[in-house]
């Protein structure tokens, strides 16, 4: 569906306007820097919303077409689900030479992703209005972050996807290494820039081996399915065969071109099978799969809390999506035989993240630990290869990244008038501070999955869809088989929500509750309207998506259901 | 009704609960509208009961709307007999319990604001209809109840919270376990579909995942049996009650014994008894015995009474004196419930049972129990609360003779303690003899030594009347103003007509009941299939 008027080319380019200008203003207006900065993110949020519900109200149509699909069951199904799905698309020529194109759009898993960036866009800017220190250098690199990430979101051209992937990456370093905390940033900044760069540079070298090898596959056994997809509609007239665009690669990874048996002369070797557990790590690291999490916490900590917010709240979502888009979409085969160890990643990072946050001692850490603990549900919902996993999986992707937002910015206000984040020394903050205090309530529901909040939505389908896949999934090791594996990982997962709830509960009890030290802490005062503001704003889908799921659970099926038909799974 | 009434029954409470946190911090100001809200929601909760049609004794004022697509879980709530009986008492207690709490003077709106809250999340569990709303009620009513203890309770209100709140937790991470794997094997997760669906699923093959297919629903089974039995309490899976009733404010207390407990009884006879009639009438071998759940379930129900009784005898915390007696009504809960889940199970194996007319007889005396002890628990609390926010002091041995000084007060203490032994006359003897007649042919033996346990309930509540009025007076007490004020009187009184029409003219309430019951009862065997 072409779009009339370029929605999200506009989403992207207003931050970048936006930056580009405050870059040129005066330092010493910071008011003015400030609004301009607001207005951007403002204008971003409306579109993003304009579009989250302007899809929503499509996806009954869209969902009737893909049941229509799957019954016609033509070849290349998939790949003509995909591109049914998506909306407000763009497509305008760039490199042809390379078979790069400005492709934009979005469909039933990006849209939602689009809105929580622009949440998270507004409220980052919101809750740095009090920087002093060279205010216009921030809000312009935040903002050059947030175009980042909107980009990677409604890239539909892979090229496209990492351009604005690294263009999200350089801001994050300035960011940290400059405003974070004194004590971490320099270290963590680096460390973190290092961790995302060599994964992306991993994943970028599959995905470039993908295109060439679809290249040689449309121009020789796959010809045919190239020239029906042309005559069908699925590839347009001027794409050619050597293309980065997402459509073209998913339609040769459906017809085999990624399963060609004896790939680099190895017996059994497929080229999806070698190259996925590359591509899909490449990206998860930035989603902060175990061993390759540590940047993380170390991230999280040291960053500003308007970074922090974006960082665990959107960044880690783009790796998982990359991951799903470029891993799992395009490469499904290989996502099928790597995925059941990579879920076991994923299972140590639910239940390890868990435990090492109920030790910490710094507020922040604390945070930090939960998000890697939470991203792990993400990607055991990928891992369930099936709708009621993925969509839970989507819905996680969302509810976590509103729910680690309000999160860090709990701790951003408290830390910012207690100038602490010990939690020790921190106590009765709730007296003081009772609509923080009940904002971080909300979040830690929302965290340990109690039901009427978005957390419960997000993990009963990821436990159940990993249920429904345990009949299916057999770990082989050598000659060692474990039939219903998924469902011990089920029932050790769930165990961690016991832990997390047990962290919770005690970071709740013991920050916010008991007696507030009137003597330690004598300026510490209530929060300001916009602080509240960013609370609401932030802790009202947690609680809306958890009484009325349908606000984004048919839009996230809608979204996911191709990649399942590529494997024939839907 | 065009008007949603069930859901505005669910959401109305919360939504006056984010008026009161939001309104300016007044006490009295938030006092009243928090009781506005509550009586007006109550009024609509009894409109919803004399409403009910017991000719039709279905569910009604049904609605179905789409809510979790993904998982064919829908927004569909209704009501039938049991559960508007629930509605009914739940929106009685709620302002009374909102009255009672004015005498709360530290962070009123926040207070008032969680009792609503907690009554939406009651309200929800019982209209629903559906696995996943009733679980996602089920659970977030920990919440609120956490928060009125932990905060406004007595000094050992942090460890009794924390316990309450784990215990509850921990307990229901089965039932989680369970709900999913019901609702996806089904696939559907509406209640009267799965009652016809759940029980004779068999699995491919007579396995599920490699497992054999009784193993898996025996494991589900416990799920729910387990959550259950803490909520209601069933002994063993009673301990965190007393610490949690004693150390709760009044109005915590009143809500929690008076409806909260009733949750899990509830949640016994619409979910566990539909869904797992084979499991309950199953041979279980234990040591040597050969017996059945609903046989081990009776067996429990026993021991909370009589357990219950003798504990509460031992008792020198007013509260927990009450708290312990709790335990010992709800076990005549658990008793009818267990002749109705063996009388369940058979009349779907077997087309019929011969325990029918008895089993009718027992739950219609569980459900009117959990209704009376909804009343007499509420009552008794609010004596308790009304007698300690006079004296700082919940030690009975520092009362004594307080009926010179608080006559009024003490003619209510022992009306209320009258109905919560069972004197005929009043509600608690109905509902009892109901479910000892019922249970007397099918667990005869369990029934004698329950009806033992009712002589020990005599005698905890005659040495609670004696300890608390009579006696020599205690000095202490001379300038203390002991009698029942007004505030606390209309607070009580409609608890007292309830008891007292309830044990005189109890049909009021019964024909709803009954109509219910036996239609869930007379319609097992219509549930396709037997073993």
């Amino acid at each position: 569906m072409e779009a009339t008027f370029p929605v999200l080319s506009m989403i992207i380019f207003i931050p970048i306007i936006g930056a580009v200008i405050i870059l040129f203003m005066n330092r010493e207006q910071k008011d003015l820097i400030r609004g301009l900065a607001i207005a951007s993110a403002g204008l971003c949020f409306i579109l993003s919303l304009f579009v989250f519900l302007n899809y929503n109200s499509q996806v009954e149509a869209i969902t009737a077409n893909q049941a229509a699909l799957l019954e016609a069951g033509d070849t290349s199904t998939g790949t003509q689900m995909f591109k049914e799905t998506l909306a407000f698309e763009e497509k305008v020529p760039w490199i042809e030479k390379l078979g790069i194109s400005y492709h934009l759009a979005v469909d039933g898993l990006s849209a939602p992703m689009v809105l929580l960036t622009g949440m998270v866009a507004v409220t980052g800017v919101l809750i740095s209005w009090r920087i002093d220190d060279r205010t216009k250098e921030f809000m312009a690199f935040f903002l050059l972050l947030v175009a980042g990430v909107y980009g990677v979101f409604v890239a539909v051209d892979l090229f496209v996807l990492f351009f604005f992937y690294e263009l999200a990456i350089f801001p994050m370093y300035l960011l940290i290494a400059t405003w974070g905390w004194v004590k971490l940033r320099e270290y963590a900044a680096m460390k973190l820039t290092l961790y995302i760069l060599v994964g992306s540079v991993v994943a970028l070298v599959g995905v470039i081996a993908m295109v060439i090898t679809a290249d040689q596959f449309f121009q020789n056994a796959g010809a045919e399915v190239f020239a029906q997809a042309k005559a069908s509609g699925i590839l347009t007239e001027d794409d050619r065969t050597f293309s980065f665009g997402m459509t073209s690669i998913t339609l040769a990874a459906e017809n085999g071109a990624f399963d060609v048996v004896g790939y680099a002369g190895i017996d059994g070797m497929t080229f999806a099978k070698l190259w996925f557990p590359l591509v899909f790590i490449g990206f998860a690291i930035l989603a902060g799969v175990f061993p390759f999490h540590n940047w993380s916490p170390d991230g999280h900590v040291a960053a500003p809390t308007a970074v922090s917010m974006i960082h665990a709240g959107v960044l880690m979502k783009l790796g998982a999506y990359a991951a799903l888009r470029c891993g799992v979409q395009l490469l499904p085969e290989g996502a099928q035989v790597h995925l059941p160890w990579i879920v076991f990643l994923t299972l140590i990072n639910v239940v390890y993240g868990a435990f090492i946050a109920f030790r910490q001692r710094d507020f922040k850490y604390v945070i930090g630990f939960s998000s890697v603990s939470h991203m792990g549900l993400v990607s055991m919902g990928f891992a369930s290869m099936n709708i009621v996993g993925m969509t839970g999986a989507g819905l996680q992707m969302f509810s976590h990244g509103a729910m680690t937002a309000l999160f860090f910015g709990c701790v951003g206000m408290v830390y910012d008038r207690a100038h602490t984040r010990d939690i020790p020394s921190l106590g009765g903050f709730i007296k003081v501070m009772p609509w923080v205090g009940i904002a971080f309530i909300v979040g830690g529901l929302t965290s340990m999955g109690m039901p009427g909040f978005s957390g419960f939505i997000a993990e009963f389908p990821i436990f159940s869809g990993m249920w429904a896949a345990s009949e299916n999934v057999t770990l082989t090791i050598g000659s060692f088989h474990l039939t219903n594996y998924y469902s011990i990982i089920v029932i050790i997962a769930a165990l961690g929500i016991v832990i997390t709830a047990a962290y919770v509960l005690r970071v709740t009890a013991t920050v916010f509750f008991g007696d507030f030290d009137r003597a330690k802490y004598p300026d510490v005062g209530d929060i300001t309207v916009r602080e509240r503001f960013i609370l609401v704003f932030l802790g009202a889908p947690l609680i809306l998506l958890g009484v009325y799921p349908a606000l984004m659970d048919p839009m996230l099926q809608a979204g996911m259901r191709p990649v399942l038909a590529i494997l024939g799974l839907a | 009704m065009n008007f949603d009434v069930l859901s505005f029954l669910v959401f109305a409470p919360a939504v006056a609960g984010i008026i009161v946190l939001l309104l300016p911090q007044q006490k009295w100001l938030a006092r009243f509208a928090a009781l506005g809200a509550a009586t007006l929601i109550g009024g609509v909760a009894a409109a919803v009961f004399f409403a009910y049609n017991a000719a039709a004794p279905d569910f009604q004022m049904v609605i179905q709307s789409q809510w979790f697509p993904l998982l064919n879980a829908d927004w569909h709530i209704g009501v039938d007999g049991i559960s508007a009986s629930m509605v009914l008492l739940t929106g009685l207690l709620t302002p009374l319990a909102i009255l009672i709490s004015f005498e709360i003077e530290d962070r009123v709106n926040t207070h008032m604001a969680l009792i609503l809250f907690f009554a939406s999340g009651l309200f929800g569990v019982f209209v629903a209809m559906d696995m996943m709303v009733f679980f996602l009620f089920y659970e977030l009513t920990l919440v609120p109840m956490f928060f009125i203890i932990n905060q406004w309770g007595g000094p050992n209100r942090k460890y009794a919270s924390t316990k309450f709140f784990i215990y509850s937790l921990g307990g229901s991470l089965g039932m989680l376990l369970a709900v999913q794997l019901v609702g996806l094997t089904a696939g559907t997760f509406s209640i009267p579909e799965l009652a016809q669906i759940w029980p004779n699923f068999t699995g491919a093959n007579g396995t599920f995942l490699g497992i054999p297919i009784q193993t898996v629903k025996g494991l589900a089974f416990l799920g729910f049996f387990i959550a259950f039995c803490i909520k209601v309490p069933v002994w063993p899976f009673h301990t965190w009650l007393p610490d949690a009733h004693s150390e709760a404010p009044t109005a915590g207390s009143m809500l929690l014994a008076g409806v909260m407990l009733k949750l899990g009884a509830y949640g016994f006879l619409r979910l566990v008894i539909p869904l797992f009639p084979d499991v309950w009438i199953a041979d279980l071998n234990i040591l040597g015995f050969v017996t059945n759940w609903s046989t081990v379930f009776a067996f429990l129900a026993m021991m909370g009474v009589v357990f219950g009784a003798f504990a509460a005898f031992g008792q020198t915390d007013i509260k927990r004196l009450v708290a312990y007696s709790s335990v010992n009504h709800m076990g005549f809960v658990a008793m009818g419930l267990a002749v109705a889940a063996l009388t369940y199970g058979q009349a779907w194996r077997d087309g019929t049972s011969e325990h029918m007319q008895s089993a009718i007889l027992a739950t219609n005396g569980a459900v009117l129990q959990m209704f009376n002890h909804g009343l007499t628990s509420a009552g008794m609390f609010l004596l308790a609360g009304a007698i300690y926010h006079k004296t700082h002091t919940r030690d009975m041995t520092q009362y004594g003779g307080l009926w010179v000084r608080a006559p009024i007060y003490g003619g209510i203490f022992i009306f209320m303690s009258m109905a919560s032994l069972g004197l005929p006359g009043l509600n608690g003897f109905v509902s009892e003899f109901l479910v000892v007649r019922g249970s007397w042919s099918v667990f005869t033996a369990l029934t004698i030594v329950s009806m033992i346990g009712l002589l020990f309930t005599g005698g905890y509540i005659l040495k609670g009347i004696r300890a608390v009025l009579h006696g020599p007076f205690n000095m202490h007490w001379k300038d203390t103003n002991l009698e029942i004020d007004l505030r606390e009187f209309i607070a009580i009184a409609p608890l007292l007509v309830l008891i007292l029409l309830t044990g005189l003219a109890p049909n009021w309430i019964l024909n709803v009941i009954n109509a219910s019951v036996t239609h869930v009862l007379t319609t097992a065997h219509l549930v396709a299939g037997g073993m």
